[in-house]
């Protein structure tokens, strides 16, 4: 019985340890695709930048420290239940019941939150310039069917360019 | 004063007094400026996040259903383009937004700008169309009517931000053309405008004009170092719906910045004002006048002469 008890507990043990493991274990590679639409998705090499930046560069403060000295004061130190871009950047950043609400809540502190996608492009894009990283488009996200279409709507033959006006 | 005559000191009195009746009405029909619908809409522009992808261009395009232009919008040598002496890419019939890049002295990269109709809070287009054929709405979008527009272009040189264009390609049913908010399909069901929804970078954001106010001030707060202090359309020509954050000066990256707080219309808020009045008095107060010249006349013809030599 005591073996039971104790092998079970073991095994108890062993799982948890994992599952707390697994939930603090930086991912190797991330799919960003909430968004995608005229481009695909991303797939970001986490491990890679985790290589070239700490965590705060681009997680601001949910991973418990911070650099910025106005986030500091209340978030330095806190950890948050989630580091995913997606649960604080709004999808829809500048929707009718968004923006009345924000309105109503006179005493919000962050009135300027970006929404999902400015939060990827200038958390990405930005370092990207400052570093030397690639910038382009389609170094990150290819162009999807929609996306030709959307950038070059009728023909493109080959007109000279002072046809554009 | 004793050589004056009783038609003189009538008329001059006349005058006077109609002088003094006149002047307060003037001034009360100059004054009281509107600055804006209280829950109007807006957009806050910051330069120093646009990256010159031009993907405000293309959704402006397919939103408003434009021609396609004969470049495609990934096509950044558009940025080169200058027309008539120098000037940069400006709005026209088929692009209701473009975006120019400038090279401001002493920046490291170059400064992008997005044009479009800024939506004025008290609009010379507007008040100068003498056919009432622009709106501006409650939500601060400026629209246009075309069924009833003349196409007298007034609108076109009243605009301080040269935006209305003029489809001149069209032979039979040439129109004024603009950005108009995404009025129609977004805005008035309280959605962003289409540019607005396409910007990777959040360099466009959308929101009540009060409320971009103070996010404005907050970012430039923020980052004085980064911000030119001031927000340019908070109270150009009397403030604009639409309103520009800028790392450069203002004058370097294709402002114009000498176009004083003034809405343009108060240029001629004064004038106009006694339009209405002279209309209706002076025929009146003239008419007056020849009645009693004419009765003076009848009366006393013997003394007119004498008194108009004295």
């Amino acid at each position: 019985m005591r073996l039971l008890v104790t092998s079970l507990f073991g095994i108890f043990l062993t799982l948890a340890a994992a599952g707390l493991a697994s939930a603090a274990a930086p991912p190797g590679m991330v799919t960003l695709d909430t968004l995608s639409e005229h481009f695909a998705g991303v797939s970001f090499d986490h491990q890679l930048h985790q290589d070239l930046a700490t965590c705060d560069k681009c997680h601001h403060h949910t991973t418990g420290e911070t650099a910025e000295p106005q986030c500091a004061g209340c978030h330095q130190g806190r950890t948050t239940a989630t580091v995913a871009c997606r649960d604080c950047h709004s999808t829809q950043p500048f929707s009718a019941a968004f923006i009345r609400e924000k309105e109503r809540d006179r005493g919000r502190y962050h009135i300027d939150k970006p929404g999902l996608k400015a939060a990827y492009h200038r958390n990405c894009f930005n370092c990207h310039e400052e570093s030397g990283g690639p910038t382009g488009c389609e170094d990150c996200h290819a162009k999807t069917p929609a996306g030709t279409v959307f950038y070059n709507p009728g023909s493109q033959s080959a007109k000279p360019a002072a046809g554009a006006h | 004063m004793s050589g004056m005559s009783r038609r003189k000191f009538l008329v001059t009195s006349l005058a006077g007094s109609a002088a003094v009746t006149l002047a307060p009405a003037c001034k009360a029909m100059a004054s009281g400026s509107f600055e804006g619908y209280p829950d109007g809409m807006g957009v806050l522009v910051d330069l120093t996040r646009c990256i010159g992808c031009r993907s405000c261009e293309a959704a402006c395009n397919k939103e408003q259903g434009l021609a396609p232009p004969a470049q495609s919008f990934e096509d950044k040598s558009v940025f080169d383009q200058t027309f008539h002496g120098g000037q940069k890419r400006r709005t026209d019939e088929n692009a209701y937004t473009v975006v120019n890049r400038y090279d401001p002295e002493g920046a490291t990269k170059p400064v992008y700008r997005k044009s479009q109709c800024n939506h004025c809070n008290e609009p010379a287009c507007l008040t100068s169309c003498f056919v009432n054929a622009y709106t501006k709405t409650r939500e601060g979008a400026v629209i246009y009517n075309s069924k009833v527009c003349v196409g007298c272009r007034n609108c076109m040189i009243a605009c301080p931000f040269q935006v209305p264009a003029y489809s001149y390609s069209s032979a039979f049913n040439p129109m004024i053309k603009k950005c108009i908010f995404c009025y129609e399909t977004r805005l008035k069901n309280g959605q962003p405008p289409a540019c607005v929804g396409i910007c990777p970078q959040e360099a466009l954001t959308f929101g009540y004009r009060d409320e971009l106010l103070k996010i404005g001030r907050a970012r430039i707060k923020a980052n004085p170092d980064r911000y030119v202090d001031h927000i340019y359309g908070e109270s150009e020509v009397g403030g604009t719906a639409w309103m520009y954050l800028s790392s450069a000066p203002f004058e370097q990256v294709g402002f114009d910045t000498t176009m004083g707080k003034e809405p343009i219309i108060n240029n001629v808020k004064d004038f106009l004002g006694t339009v209405p009045m002279v209309l209706a008095i002076w025929p009146a107060l003239f008419t007056g006048f020849h009645l009693l010249a004419k009765r003076q006349e009848h009366g006393t013809e013997g003394d007119h002469s004498n008194n108009e030599e004295s």
